[in-house]
C-alpha cells in the first residue's frame, strides 16, 4: 500500500507568494478577529461562580436563564453542558455575598420553579461518605441537583494569565535559540513565524466562535506550537540533507525536493495524530472537548504553516547551500550505501 | 550490521519488566477500608495498637482482609462497603468511649487492591488527581502583611526592652504599618541607640531623620528578613494544616505551597467542603500555666480528693493526671519559634521555644519567683486541653529562650516543637478559592478519558499494519511499549493523573508515532533508490535518528515551559507530555530496532522485507543523481 505515488517533485515553491499571502490573510483576520471580538475566557482566567446543575427532564434553557436573571446577579451564562440533562450557570463575581450563599439563592430559585422545596439532605456517596447536601425534592423525585459549585477569584485569573504569557515566550526563545543552534538563523525565524502564525490562527477561531478558552486549551496550543515546529524540523533536515548531496539544484529545487520527499511522512503522521485526537473528540466527553478542538485546528494549520509558509520564508530570507553545508572542500560525496567509502589505494 | 549487543537486549527485557511490574497495581482498583488516627495532637499511635483494632473487629463479627500499621495510622481493609461501614461503628464505639472527648478518629478511605507482593516493591497506582476522583480543592492566601505586622509588633517590643535595659532615654517608640519609629532628644542616644539596636537585632536596618526638634529613628526590616518572615509564616502554616486535615482522616491530602503566598489544599475522596472548611480554619492555642504540687493538689491529681479552688485538672502525655493553677502565665502568642534541640549540659533532646519581648519579661518574672516549682504547658483543641510537658524550674530564665529536657526522645523532642508551632497560625488565612466535584463527574472522566485514548490507539494500530505490514506491527508494539513505560514511570514517581494528563498521554501517542513513520518511510525510501535490505534499514534507522531527535527536542522545550510555568491541571498535563516524549525517543528508536534485529538481523541474504509496498516511479532517471 503506498498512497504517495509521486513520480516527480512537486514544484511547491513556485507558488510560494500565492501560500504566502493566503497565510498573511488568515493571519489578519484571526488578529482582527481577537481584537474585535475577544477571547471567551474561561472561568480560571476571569474569576466568578460556575454552578453545573442536572436536571431528571431535559433542561429548558430559556426558564432557567429567566429564573437566574432574575435574581440580578449581573450577566449570566447559561448553557448546556454535554447533554440536555446538564446546565452550566455562570455567574460574574459579586464584591459581597459569600460564594456558598449565591449557590444557594440560585439553587433554591431554580428548585422552586420546578415546584419544588430545598432540603439539606445527609447523602451517602458511592464512596460510603456521609455529606451534607442540597436536595431539591417535589413530589418525591428529584428535578434538579447540584453536581458541582466553584469560585475563582479575579486574583488567580490574572496570574494565570500572567504565567501563560511567560511559558509562551519561553517556548518561542527556546526553539529559536535551539534552531539557530542546529540550522541557521535563517531557518530559526522562518520555523518561528510561521509556526506562531498557527498560534494566533487557533486563537483567532476561538475568538470568532467564542469557544470557552480554558487552561487545557492554554495547554492545547502551547503543545501545537512544538508540534508543528516539530514538521518544519523534519523538512529543514531534508533540505540540509539535499544541500549535502545534490549539489546541482539550487535552493528553489532543493526545497521543492525535501517537500515531495517528506510528503508521504507528513501525511500519515498528522493523520494518525488526527485519528487520535478525533476519537477524544467524539468519546473524550465535554471536558476534553474544546482540547481537542483546539489541537485538530493546530494540526491541520500546522501542515499548511510548515509545508508550505516555513520553508517559503527561509527561501526569502535567502537560505543558501552555503548556511547548512559547512565543509569548503571539494564536493567529494561519501555515499553511505557505498561498501567501498573511505577505502583508499 | 543490524545486530543488537546482547546486552541491549537485556536491557529492553529488564524495561519491559519494569514497566510491566509498575502498571499492573494501576489495574487492581480500590476496596473500601476503616482508618484509625490518632485524634489528639499529644496521642501517639503505632503498631502496639494493631492487637487492640483487630480484637474489635474480631468481637464484632467482622473479618478484614488485613489490619496494618502503616505512616501514622492503622488501616483495615474489608471486601465490600458494609462491613467498612460496621467496621467504622464498631471502632468509634470501642475507640472513643467519650463520644465528646474522642482520642481517635475513626475514618472511612480506599485502599489500593493490589497483591502484597506489588506493595512491597513500592509498585503503587497512580495518584489519581482530584477531577478523576472527585473530592474537595481549596486554595487559600496567607495574609503576609498580617504575618509582617506581628512581626513588627514583636520587634518594637524588643526594642523598648532592649532601650530600657540600656538606659538609653527616648522620647516614644510606635508602629507604623511595619516600621518602628523611635524618637530622641539628641544625637548621641541616637548614634548609641543604632549601634546596639543594628547589633542585637540584625533584621532590621536603620534611618535617621530630624523633625522638629527631635530625631526620629526609622527602623524597616530588611527584604531579606521580611521574605524569611513570610516563608516562616507560610511554612507553619502550611504544617498547622498538615495536622488539621490529618484529623479529616483523609487518604493522601495535597497540601502545598503555591507562589510566595498561597496554599492549595486538596482533598480527594472528600465530600463536605463545610466540614472540611471548619477543620482547616480552626485555631489551637497554647497556655502556660503554674502546677499546683501542694499537697491537696497531690491528691486530686492521683484522683483521690477534689480539685483544690482555683486549679484545674488536665492530663498529661502518658496519661497521669497533673493540678493546674486557673491563672494563665502566657499564650502562644508570645511564642515566636520552637525548634528540637540538645540540651547544651545534659545533650538530653531538647525544645528550644523562643519568646518575643513581652512573654520573655513575663517569663523572666515567673522563673525567678518560682525556682523548684513546675510549670506546665497546656495545648487546647476544640476547647480541651492537654499538658504537653511539664518541666520544673530549675533557674531564673531572661533573653526569652526557654528550653524545656528531660524525659524526651528526639522524636518526641521534634513532635513537640511542631506542636508547639503548629498550635498557632502565624498569620491569618483565608479561603479565595474553592470547589467540589461530584464523584460522578470523576467516575465518567476517567472512563471517557481512557476509553478515548484506547480507541485512538486501535485506529492507529490498525492504519500501520495495514500500511507497513510487519514493520507496522513492529511499530504497533513499540507504540504499546512506550504507553507501558509512561504509566509506569508515572506510577513510580507517583506524579498526580489528571484529566489533561490523560489527553497528554493520548497527544504522546499521537506524537510518538511520528518516529516510527519517520523510520518506515525512510527504510522505504532506500529500497526504493536500490539498497539491499539490511543496507536500507540500517540506513533508515540512521538517517532518521537526527531528524527524531531534533523534533522531540523542540516538542520537549515546550513541555518543559508549561512545567515551569504552569499550575495544576496545566502542570499535570506538562509532567505526563514531557515524560511521554522521552519514553517515546526510546521506544521508537531502540525497541523498535530491536524488535526488527531480532527478525532480520540474522538472515544475512535477505531478499526483501515486509514494510508494504515500495513504490518505485516508472522512470528512474526521475530522481536527479548524485554528482
Amino acid at each position: 500500500m503506498e498512497f504517495f505515488r509521486i513520480h516527480r517533485d512537486i514544484p511547491f515553491m513556485r507558488h510560494a507568494l500565492v501560500f504566502n499571502v493566503i497565510s498573511l490573510l488568515t493571519f489578519l483576520i484571526a488578529v482582527f478577529f481577537l481584537v474585535t471580538r475577544g477571547l471567551h475566557l474561561s472561568n480560571e482566567f476571569t474569576g466568578g461562580t460556575l454552578i453545573e446543575a442536572r436536571y431528571a427532564q431535559a433542561a429548558e434553557i430559556s426558564k432557567v436563564r429567566a429564573t437566574v436573571e432574575a435574581l440580578q446577579f449581573g450577566d449570566v451564562q447559561v448553557q448546556t453542558f454535554g447533554d440536555t440533562h446538564n446546565v452550566l450557570i455562570r455567574l460574574p463575581v459579586r464584591g459581597d455575598g459569600k460564594q456558598s450563599e449565591v449557590v444557594n439563592r440560585v439553587f433554591g430559585d431554580l428548585c422552586k420553579v420546578e415546584a419544588g422545596t430545598v432540603r439539606v439532605k445527609q447523602v451517602k456517596t458511592d464512596k460510603g461518605e456521609l455529606i451534607d447536601k442540597p436536595v431539591c425534592e417535589a413530589a418525591g423525585a428529584e428535578p434538579v441537583s447540584l453536581q458541582r459549585s466553584e469560585f475563582v477569584g479575579p486574583q488567580v485569573g490574572r496570574e494565570l494569565a500572567e504565567d501563560g504569557a511567560k511559558a509562551l515566550a519561553f517556548v518561542v526563545i527556546g526553539i529559536m535559540i535551539y534552531l539557530a543552534f542546529r540550522f541557521e538563523w535563517k531557518f530559526s525565524v522562518a520555523a518561528i513565524v510561521a509556526n506562531l502564525h498557527d498560534v494566533v490562527i487557533i486563537l483567532g477561531f476561538f475568538a470568532f466562535f467564542q469557544w470557552e478558552f480554558s487552561l487545557s486549551v492554554l495547554a492545547a496550543v502551547l503543545a501545537v506550537l512544538g508540534y508543528s515546529v516539530n514538521e518544519s524540523v523534519v523538512i529543514f533536515d531534508r533540505i540540509r540533507e539535499a544541500f549535502r548531496r545534490y549539489r546541482k539544484m539550487n535552493t528553489h529545487e532543493v526545497i521543492d525536493h525535501a517537500i515531495t520527499s517528506t510528503m508521504s511522512r507528513t501525511i500519515i503522521t498528522h493523520g494518525c495524530t488526527q485519528m487520535m485526537v478525533l476519537s477524544m473528540l467524539l468519546f473524550g466527553g465535554p471536558t476534553l472537548h474544546y482540547f481537542a478542538v483546539a489541537l485538530t485546528i493546530g494540526i491541520l494549520f500546522g501542515i499548511y504553516s510548515s509545508v508550505f509558509v516555513a520553508a517559503a520564508i527561509a527561501m526569502w530570507l535567502g537560505v543558501k547551500r552555503e548556511d547548512l553545508v559547512k565543509s569548503g572542500g571539494p564536493a567529494k560525496d561519501v555515499d553511505p550505501d557505498d561498501p567501498n567509502a573511505g577505502a583508499v589505494v | 550490521m543490524n545486530r543488537y549487543p546482547w546486552w541491549k537486549y537485556t536491557i529492553l527485557g529488564i524495561a519491559l519488566l519494569v514497566g510491566l511490574t509498575f502498571t499492573l497495581p494501576n489495574f487492581f482498583g480500590e476496596a473500601p477500608a476503616v482508618q484509625v488516627s490518632s485524634g489528639k495532637s499529644t496521642l501517639k499511635l503505632d503498631s502496639s495498637f494493631v492487637p487492640r483494632v483487630e480484637q474489635v473487629l474480631k468481637d464484632a463479627g467482622l473479618k478484614p482482609d488485613f489490619v496494618q500499621f502503616e505512616g501514622n495510622s492503622i488501616k483495615a481493609r474489608f471486601a465490600d462497603g458494609d462491613s467498612q461501614l460496621k467496621a467504622k461503628d464498631a471502632l468509634t464505639k470501642a475507640l472513643n468511649p467519650n463520644a465528646e472527648d474522642p482520642s481517635y478518629i475513626v475514618a472511612l478511605n480506599l485502599l489500593s487492591r493490589s497483591p502484597h507482593w506489588l506493595t512491597a516493591v513500592h509498585a503503587l497506582p497512580m495518584y489519581l488527581g482530584l477531577d478523576l476522583r472527585g473530592g474537595v480543592h481549596f486554595l487559600m492566601q496567607v495574609d503576609m502583611k498580617a504575618a509582617l505586622t506581628k512581626k513588627a509588633e514583636a520587634l518594637t517590643g524588643d526594642i523598648r526592652t532592649l532601650l530600657r535595659d540600656k538606659n538609653l532615654r527616648h522620647a516614644g517608640i510606635s508602629r507604623d504599618n511595619n516600621n518602628v519609629e523611635i524618637r530622641f532628644r539628641d544625637r548621641e542616644t541616637l548614634g548609641a541607640a543604632v549601634a546596639l539596636l543594628t547589633e542585637q537585632l540584625p533584621d532590621l536596618q536603620w534611618a535617621d531623620t530630624p523633625e522638629g526638634t527631635e530625631f526620629k529613628l526609622t527602623g524597616t526590616l530588611k527584604p531579606v528578613a521580611a521574605r524569611a518572615v513570610q516563608d516562616a509564616a507560610l511554612k507553619q502554616n502550611i504544617t498547622t494544616l498538615h495536622n488539621r486535615i490529618n484529623e479529616l482522616g483523609v487518604t493522601e491530602p495535597v497540601i502545598q505551597q503555591q507562589g510566595a503566598d498561597r496554599v492549595v489544599v486538596q482533598l480527594p475522596g472528600v465530600q463536605d467542603t463545610a466540614k472540611a472548611k471548619d477543620i482547616i480554619g480552626r485555631t489551637a492555642t497554647l497556655e502556660l500555666r503554674m502546677v499546683d504540687d501542694s499537697a491537696e493538689a497531690q491528691a486530686a491529681a492521683q484522683g483521690t480528693g477534689p480539685v483544690p479552688f482555683g486549679t484545674e485538672r488536665y492530663q498529661e502525655r502518658g496519661s497521669r493526671g497533673i493540678i493546674v493553677k486557673r491563672q494563665v502565665v502566657l499564650t502562644g502568642e508570645s511564642l515566636t519559634d520552637a525548634q528540637p534541640g540538645f540540651d547544651s549540659q545534659t545533650h538530653e533532646p531538647s525544645v528550644n521555644l523562643t519568646l518575643d519581648a513581652k512573654g520573655s519579661r513575663i517569663f523572666k518574672d515567673l522563673t525567678r519567683e518560682n525556682v523548684g516549682k513546675r510549670m506546665a504547658i497546656i495545648l487546647f483543641e476544640k476547647g480541651k486541653g492537654e499538658v504537653v510537658t511539664a518541666p520544673v524550674i530549675r533557674s531564673e530564665i531572661a533573653g526569652g529562650r526557654v528550653q524545656i529536657s528531660g524525659a524526651m526522645t528526639t522524636t518526641e523532642a521534634t513532635d513537640t516543637a511542631l506542636l508547639l508551632r503548629a498550635g498557632s497560625l502565624a498569620a491569618p488565612m483565608e479561603f479565595i478559592e474553592e470547589s467540589t466535584i461530584g464523584p460522578t463527574l470523576g467516575a465518567d472522566n476517567i472512563a471517557k478519558g481512557f476509553d478515548s485514548v484506547i480507541y485512538g490507539f486501535t485506529a492507529i494500530a490498525i492504519f500501520m499494519c495495514a500500511y507497513y505490514l510487519l514493520f507496522g506491527v513492529f511499530s504497533t508494539l513499540s507504540l504499546a511499549f512506550n504507553l507501558l513505560l509512561l504509566v509506569a514511570v508515572l506510577s513510580m514517581l507517583q506524579a498526580t493523573l489528571t484529566l489533561p494528563g490523560i489527553a497528554a498521554i493520548a497527544l504522546t501517542l499521537g506524537m510518538a508515532i511520528d518516529a516510527n513513520v519517520l523510520i518506515n518511510e525512510r527504510v522505504r525510501e532506500e529500497l526504493r533508490a536500490g539498497a539491499s535490505p539490511q543496507v536500507a534499514i540500517n540506513s533508515g534507522y540512521e538517517r532518521a535518528f537526527a531528524t527524531i531527535l531534533d523534533s522531540n527536542v523542540t516538542t520537549l522545550i515546550a513541555g518543559v515551559a508549561l512545567l515551569a510555568f504552569g499550575s495544576g491541571p496545566v502542570k499535570g498535563f506538562a509532567v505526563v507530555h514531557c515524560l511521554g516524549i522521552l519514553t517515546s525517543m526510546f521506544s521508537a528508536v531502540v525497541f523498535s530496532r530491536g524488535l526488527v534485529n531480532l527478525w532480520y538481523g540474522r538472515q544475512k541474504k535477505l531478499k526483501g522485507v515486509l514494510i508494504g509496498q515500495v513504490w518505485k516511479p516508472k522512470a528512474a532517471t526521475d530522481l536527479p543523481a548524485n554528482t
